[in-house]
């Protein structure tokens, strides 16, 4: 190796009330594949925008030296110039243009504004043979699958002359074929002297690519480790990404004791989804859990585990295909194909994206409150508005609402408060199981430990709560059971005494054995 | 122009150290008020900009009896879309096929009455049966097909206006039977004793007065009984004026002249019922919820296609009412009836407050926003200004209330 390519020393970034990066330090070797590992949110994706200029020099504190030089990259174009090209999870291939198109998409082989197709068809089928593509260049992207488009997106990186390529969780959407495929792509494009950092949760991937890893935690750098080296363990990478201190953060509980005799409150049997586009792919695969009445369940999987995905499939069908699998609710077979029934067979869903899918954000509080039950507060068809209020001013004072009045917008509340908008909503509509989906998602210590101490009551009135989490701490500080599920499926089931960051880590990382 | 009044009413002159406060808190109030429904006090300040720069400018014309009458009846059949418009805007919706309805249930009319020799009050049953079943195929297409509602209302609007042509055989029939010419250009029955004003607009006037001021106060009652906070007593006097007013001044002047157009009681009943569906029903809030937020509205249990089906078959019936209510009017259906009377009431819910991205709107600001547009025909109509420049003034009305708005939540940063 010759020395690093790229060095990022000591760098801050804040957003409004957030320190996304508060000290991170990273040095890649020429050549080298590096791997960054940290749980969702320990900011390696705000690390990969400060360094390809999505988030411009001057915006954060400390220095980006590529090739030896400091560089101040205003923007993408500025550090794709020197030949850092990033490759974010979300592909940003136009559907509707050729693969030849988009390698050259603002990037044009162009005489005098008009396209030269010649050299852009020349070029293109070059480009699309070294990622191992054989697929003509006239070819639209729609028609190819995920798999393919992310070579393409490899292609068009090459075409840009590239040094140093990033990829953000690149086998995320793929099957094992073509991941399988990918990370060898990987491996060749290092012989021919390409570095690439490499964005990865699945620990089997890094070993089989990666020369080093550096870990990142709550916007930290916690060590780098040289992935071949004989003591860098998959417990050893698990410790790093975990070690984080259970301070008293959460209310306490008396843990439940399970009835013996009775039957759950929610069962899901052999739940299998499909992806509703890429159909082959399953992305929950034969399922079968259980939550009892007064009982705190916690899924813990990181980003791709499929947990979101299990909670609307179950929750009116709202993700996916349906390829099998039953619900029970208290041990009778239910129908939820569609919300209305799921919430009259007493479920409700707190989704983890409340500005897209929980809250009308330019309606008030009271509306927002009342929607998902307005027959409670009806009577013929008709609201009366006063009793809407009622509920609603009920719900500010207990949730504690920090809002002048129930009148306010819901878009001009803190991330908090919404949460708490759409919590009170659910719970007005009162459901026998909740299912909470990372319902602290983005809000402050204060308000995650009143939503803590709200998730406590409703299992202290003997409600089911199934609890989607992220953050390992707080599954640990609030279930009593936990599931851990990676790539669609549920790898393992945890009691309070036995989960513990390091075990449930294990097996929220534990993927099928790449292939070859 | 209540709230003109409202605007301009200073607060109530401080008794002593501790009412100057209350006051204070009053105009505070007020203008709390104000600022979060900043559109629709905005709007009904615009009109009442409007009415006053034009009464002025026709030495008090505009506002003459005769005149208000008249423009109640010019303006009926696109107030009456303007209300059903808005709801498909707050649905998140569009649609272009209202004016070309019109015209064919202005024909499916004539056909019926002038041609087949119908009772008037059954085919207008079957007018509005026609209406609500062209809304119907079209909201079938939108809900439950997944056609953007722009294109299925394109194609609805080439249809309906062709099958105009196709019944009416190019010409224009009439006329139509009396009934129904009273309807449309009728006004209340003379009764009682002579007192210079029509006696039965203002019993109704005064009944209306009444009714206010009883809803209001069992409103109040209401608040207080479930604990909820009530604006303070001189405020909630100073709105009763307000409004008392308002339906005074209106029925003063109706009572004037002939009395109140029958017409314009339809549309009152439209008004008060639309915007209790709109504020209250159930449906109303499911149509709110799916223009603001459909994931979510989807996710909270709202039955989406449904609710979207019903708006547009009730936009097809008000359309059918529409028509009817203009080819009485004119005593005849024309095959060129309705002409860019969708793009009348789209402006008229734009400029009433409505959002291109759907969720925003309410019934009352499609009727201001719909006053707005005709006032502004009457008064330019009186002043002698070409249609070529009403035009004009139009378009740039409409450009000047969307791009205040714009400014306006931008400046307030939501």
């Amino acid at each position: 190796m010759a020395g690093p390519v790229l060095e990022m020393r000591s760098i801050v970034k804040t957003f409004p009330g957030v320190k996304a990066l508060s000290d991170v330090t990273l040095t890649v070797q020429q050549g080298e594949v590096h791997a960054i590992c940290g749980e969702n949110g320990a900011g390696k994706s705000t690390l990969m925008k400060v360094l390809s200029g999505v988030h411009p020099h001057g915006t954060y504190e400390g220095d980006i030296l590529f090739e030896g030089e400091v560089c101040e990259f205003k923007d993408i174009r500025a550090s794709e110039h020197r030949g850092i090209v990033i490759i974010h999870q979300e592909l940003a291939l136009s559907p509707y243009l050729s693969l030849a198109e988009n390698i050259f998409l603002g990037n044009e082989h162009a005489k005098g504004g008009f396209v030269d197709w010649r050299e852009t068809l020349r070029h293109a089928t070059e480009l699309l043979r070294r990622v191992g593509l054989s697929d003509h260049p006239d070819t639209r992207v729609a028609d190819i699958g995920v798999g393919k488009q992310q070579l393409v997106e490899i292609a068009k990186a090459l075409s840009k002359k590239v040094k140093l390529l990033i990829l953000d969780e690149p086998t995320a959407a793929l099957n094992d074929e073509d991941s399988g495929k990918l990370l060898d792509l990987i491996l060749e494009l290092k012989k021919q002297g390409i570095t690439s950092i490499i964005i990865s949760h699945k620990l089997n991937e890094i070993r089989k690519v990666a020369d080093s890893v550096t870990i990142i935690r709550d916007g930290k750098t916690i060590e780098t480790l040289d992935v071949k080296a004989k003591e860098t363990t998959e417990d050893r990478i698990i410790s790093g990404m975990v070690g984080r201190d259970l301070e008293n953060r959460f209310p306490d509980r008396t843990p439940h004791e399970p009835e013996e005799g009775s039957a759950p409150a929610l069962e899901i049997r052999n739940w299998t989804v499909h992806h509703p586009i890429d159909q082959q792919r399953k992305v929950v695969d034969d399922v079968s859990l259980s939550v009892r009445r007064g009982e705190i369940v916690g899924i813990a999987g990181l980003m791709g585990a499929g947990r979101t995905e299990l909670a609307m499939s179950v929750f009116g069908r709202t993700y996916g295909r349906y390829h099998g699998g039953t619900v029970l609710k208290d041990g009778k077979e239910i129908r939820t194909k569609s919300v209305p029934e799921a919430v009259k067979n007493g479920i409700a869903y707190v989704t983890e994206d409340r500005k897209h899918y929980g809250l009308n954000l330019i309606d008030t509080i009271n509306r927002n409150i009342s929607l998902s039950a307005l027959g409670k507060v009806a009577k013929g068809g008709v609201v009366d508005e006063h009793e809407e209020r009622q509920v609603a001013e009920g719900f500010r004072k207990s949730m504690n609402i920090k809002a002048p009045t129930v009148f306010e917008p819901v878009g001009k509340l803190s991330g908090g408060n919404q949460q708490k908008v759409v919590l009170s909503k659910w719970i007005f509509a009162g459901p026998d199981v909740l299912i909470l989906d990372e319902p602290t998602r983005g809000i402050d210590v204060g308000a995650k430990y009143e939503i803590y101490t709200v998730i406590d009551q409703l299992a202290a009135q003997g409600k089911a709560v199934v609890f989607i989490s992220s953050e390992l701490p707080e599954l640990l500080g609030m279930c009593d059971r936990i599931y851990t599920m990676a790539a669609g499926r549920l790898t393992g089931e945890f009691s309070r005494e036995e989960a513990s960051q390091e075990s449930l880590m294990r097996q929220m990382t534990k993927d099928k054995e790449v292939s070859r | 122009m209540s709230t003109d009044v409202t605007a301009k009413t200073p607060a109530p002159a401080p008794p002593g150290k501790s009412g100057g406060a209350a006051g204070d808190g009053l105009l505070q109030l007020v203008m709390d008020g104000m600022r979060r429904n900043m559109r629709q006090y905005g709007m009904l300040i615009a009109l009442g900009l409007i009415v006053a720069l034009f009464a002025v400018w026709t030495d008090g014309d505009l506002l003459l009896p005769r005149n208000v009458s008249n423009l109640v009846l010019q303006n009926s059949y696109i107030l009456i879309l303007a209300i059903g418009m808005m709801l498909v805007i707050i649905a998140g919706h569009i649609d272009l096929s209202v004016g070309s309805l019109t015209a064919f249930v202005g024909a499916m009319a004539a056909v019926f009455m002038v041609k087949n020799d119908m009772p008037w009050p059954l085919a207008v049953l079957l007018c509005l049966a026609v209406g609500a079943l062209a809304g119907a195929v079209q909201g079938f297409f939108i809900a439950y097909g997944g056609i953007p509602s722009f294109i299925v209302t394109l194609a609805g609007m080439l249809i309906f206006r062709g099958l105009t042509e196709i019944f009416l055989e190019g010409q224009t029939l009439g006329p139509f039977p009396e009934g129904l010419q009273k309807v449309a250009n009728g006004f209340l029955p003379e009764v009682g004793p002579n007192t210079n004003y029509h006696n039965l607009t203002l019993l109704l006037g005064f009944a209306m007065i009444a009714f206010v001021v009883f809803q209001e106060f069992r409103d109040r009652r209401r608040q207080q009984e479930f604990n909820l906070d009530v604006p303070p007593f001189n405020l909630f006097l100073l709105k009763l004026v307000a409004l008392g007013a308002a339906i005074l001044t209106l029925t003063m002047l109706l009572a004037s002249y002939k009395g109140a157009p029958i017409v314009l009681l339809i549309l009152g009943v439209l008004l008060v019922g639309f915007g209790y569906v709109m504020r209250n029903a159930i449906v109303g809030r499911h149509i709110y919820a799916i223009g603001g937020n459909l994931p979510a509205a989807k996710l909270s249990g709202v039955k989406d296609k449904k609710v979207t089906f019903l708006v547009f078959l009730n936009m097809g019936m008000l359309a059918a009412l529409a028509g009817l209510v203009f080819a009485a009017r004119f005593n005849a259906a024309s095959p060129k009836a309705g002409l860019n009377f969708e793009l009348e009431a789209i402006a008229a819910s734009f400029i009433g407050g409505a959002s291109m991205s759907g969720g925003v709107g309410t019934v009352l600001g499609a009727i201001i926003g719909g006053l707005v547009l005709g006032v502004l025909n009457n008064g330019m109509n009186l002043v002698g200004i070409g249609t070529d420049w009403q035009q004009v003034i139009k378009g740039l009305v409409l450009l000047a209330a969307v791009g205040f708005d714009v400014w306006n939540k931008r400046k307030v940063g939501s």
